[in-house]
């Protein structure tokens, strides 16, 4: 009980504040998930993407933590054998889809204007400017924002969220409800680890670790191909994953930290 | 108004439409109060859904409704030794055996659980 939110109101004084031509007429008890409606066209997504095979990525991160850059060199690394699509999801500008472009890949940019995360509507209107028949790997690049897309599924398979070195290594502390929806957590920019002296990635692993689930984290670093492995690797047994049965739903991963 | 930039005036959109479903099927006139639970790993804010409700609310059938947010603590139960720990949002470790394989088991709930409708004193007939 409070003195401001209402819940003070009963049968009894209601009528002190809901005016005299109107009476409190019956409770009806619902308990009914509040983002129902955006996780049923998550749902319809999720088989779009089964019914045609594609492994579907929702990348998340804070701003600037390289997510394009990410995905641009994952494409260098494997266009000859998979086709990738991405969507783009960006307050403003399609520059970001723009240099997606520029690697041979399709890409459909969502510009939310003041909304701070892609949902599922959004992204379905965008399924639609898609080849998904001819597609293995769908990446959907979230705004820049380590709070708001959290809550908001999108029918993606996996949820990878990008930990950039130039960030705290708390950063799963302080951000648990995102990192705990990590299925894979990327310390991106990691060939800046050599001149940062304080970030620890031993550090980021033990404050994921203490969100309770076995998320595993590798290395990434956009701008030197060889370090990409571990990413390119995790990537690949997803693609294998979902090819002979494509309904399997968010099994766990059960890989260790190697940060 | 300029949509301000977090997720939970699209929270409170959905709520509101829910309610409108609920204030539609029982031939309702408004909404006196509204209970959601909205659990500390939820990712939404409580007083940031209570000012949202404010402005998202304004001109529908909930406008001028109290939004009764209800928390709670985060709860979770250790997938080894299979026991129940009360634990802080980013700490979700067994507080019995130290293990870090837990399941959420509550704190994680973003509801709308209850509805309390309002119906005008006079029959429709009488206001047409």
């Amino acid at each position: 009980m409070c003195k401001t939110c209402g819940c003070a109101i009963s049968p009894a004084n209601a009528h002190l504040t809901v005016g005299p031509d109107r009476a409190t007429g019956p409770i009806v008890e619902v308990l009914q998930d509040l983002l129902a409606a955006n996780d049923r066209v998550a749902m319809h997504n999720r088989e779009h993407f089964d019914e045609h095979g594609v492994l579907a990525i929702n990348l998340m991160s804070s701003p600037g933590a390289g997510k394009t850059a990410l995905l641009e060199a994952t494409i260098v690394a494997l266009r000859d054998r998979y086709r990738i699509a991405v969507i783009e999801g960006d307050l403003e500008t399609d520059n970001d889809a723009a240099r997606i472009r520029a690697q041979g890949v399709a890409a459909v940019q969502i510009t939310t204007g003041t909304a701070c995360h892609l949902d599922a509507h959004l992204v379905h209107r965008a399924l639609h400017e898609l080849p998904l028949a001819g597609l293995d790997l769908l990446f959907i690049e979230n705004v820049g924002n380590l709070v708001c897309p959290a809550s908001f599924d999108l029918g993606q398979h996996r949820n990878v969220v990008l930990l950039c070195v130039t960030e705290g290594d708390d950063k799963p502390a302080k951000y648990p409800v995102m990192f705990r929806a990590a299925d894979l957590v990327a310390l991106s920019k990691s060939d800046l680890l050599d001149v940062l002296d304080d970030f620890d990635p031993l550090r980021a692993a033990e404050a994921l670790r203490a969100l309770g689930r076995p998320t595993p984290m590798v290395r990434t670093a956009a701008r030197r191909a060889p370090l990409l492995g571990p990413w390119l690797a995790w990537l690949e047994r997803e693609l294998a994953a979902r090819r002979p049965a494509a309904h399997t739903e968010f099994s766990g991963i059960s890989a260790t930290v190697t940060a | 108004m300029r949509e301000a930039l977090v997720h939970e005036l699209t929270v409170c959109q959905a709520l509101l439409a829910q309610v409108a479903e609920i204030v539609a099927t029982h031939g309702a006139s408004s909404v006196a109060k509204i209970t959601v639970e909205v659990g500390p790993l939820s990712g939404i804010e409580p007083g940031l859904l209570a000012s949202a409700f404010k402005a998202a609310s304004t001109g529908s059938c909930a406008a001028g409704a109290a939004l009764c947010i209800e928390s709670s603590v985060v709860m979770i139960r250790c997938l080894v030794c299979d026991a129940d720990s009360q634990v802080q949002p980013n700490h979700l470790v067994c507080a019995t055996c130290g293990g870090y394989r837990t399941r959420v088991v509550k704190g994680d709930e973003l509801r709308l659980r209850q509805v309390q409708l309002e119906v005008t004193k006079r029959p429709i007939s009488e206001t047409a």
